[in-house]
């Protein structure tokens, strides 16, 4: 239980309406077709991917309705996928490319032009991110990728590196409103706070919020974070998170971030939100 | 109520506010441990990091 899960139980504690009951994931088993839960919403928050989304579809075929909707973890947790759904959406985003072999991926990055970013489809925190300036270092990426990763470390995600100027954007979406929005910075090109990007408040302008819950419906809507770049055409979408980590931003933008959450949350039990 | 680091035995005090499951890091080796129980009051080394963590 991060920061944030222990944020969202204080909230929950000035909710006194509100019976919780903590799930471990590490805990359950599920018997598909046959399990009743006497819970009015579960409010996924996992660490674990894989583990998220599965609980969240097992919740769902239960009758639970969750908080993400199992498409939504679906969709965010995989960069592919949600760069399928911003493009479906007319969403703007960076270039990306994707390619299954080193050959086609090599050829794809020598098309884009460096430098490129080539990023698992599955991972989060900025953990396995290569950015790639030139054809030799993209040979040797590429190469190790094929012989000591995974077989999902062969789906290459390729995107066009964004100069981001030391920072990007972070914009928390709430149901149909954008609460608050961060700028994360550091000197490396990686700003992820869990790489030590510093945080600051950044006003939610009418170009972000619109950006922001555009992104958000792109991927099925409820609580969402997207990472944007500032670009000289305008803001563009990176990710879209939806099990978003907020602890440092609380404090930043003076919004109740985690009470925003389990608000959301109460009204999806009492059906007065759809997911 | 106290509890040792289980990889380098410094002791650890509970905090009132603390809950079963919370993750916290050993203020002596930075060790990433987790709050098994509150009485008694147990720590473990937390779950190591997996490919799919995250956000």
């Amino acid at each position: 239980m991060r920061k944030d899960e222990k944020l969202i139980l204080e909230a929950f504690t000035k909710r006194p309406e509100a019976e919780v009951v903590l799930v471990d994931d590490r805990a359950i088993s599920f018997n598909i077709g046959r399990d009743r839960y006497d819970y009015d919403v579960v409010l996924e928050r996992s660490i674990n991917h894989s583990r998220a989304f599965h609980a969240i579809r097992l919740y769902e075929s239960a009758g639970i309705p969750c908080v993400n909707r199992g498409d939504v973890a679906r969709i965010c947790g995989d960069k592919l996928l949600t760069s399928i759904a911003l493009a479906d959406h007319g969403v703007p985003q960076p270039e990306v490319r994707v390619a299954f072999t080193e050959e086609s991926a090599l050829q794809a990055m020598e098309e884009m032009g460096y430098p490129v970013v080539l990023k698992p489809a599955v991972g989060s925190w900025g953990r396995l991110l290569s950015k790639i300036n030139d054809r030799d270092a993209a040979e040797t990426v590429l190469e190790h990728k094929t012989v000591l990763g995974s077989y999902h470390h062969s789906i290459f995600y390729i995107q066009k590196y964004v100069e981001k100027r030391g920072r990007d954007l972070r914009a928390f979406v709430v149901g149909d409103e954008c609460i608050g929005a961060i700028t994360r910075s550091s000197p490396h090109w990686i700003t992820n706070t869990a790489r030590g990007g510093v945080t600051s408040k950044y006003p939610v302008t009418p170009e972000l919020a619109d950006l922001a819950l555009r992104a958000a419906h792109a991927v099925g809507g409820g609580v969402v974070a997207l990472d944007a770049f500032e670009t000289p055409d305008g803001l563009i979408a990176n990710e879209v998170n939806y099990t978003m980590e907020f602890k440092n931003s609380v404090e930043v933008t003076g919004v109740d971030i985690p009470g925003r959450i389990v608000d959301f949350a109460l009204r999806a039990a009492r059906g007065a939100v759809a997911v | 109520m106290k509890a040792d680091c289980p990889v380098c035995g410094a002791t650890i005090s509970r905090q009132i506010d603390m809950v079963v499951g919370e993750l916290l890091e050993c203020t002596d080796c930075g060790t990433e441990l987790e709050v098994l129980s509150l009485t008694p009051f147990v720590l473990a080394e937390a779950p190591q990091e997996e490919e799919d963590w995250g956000e």
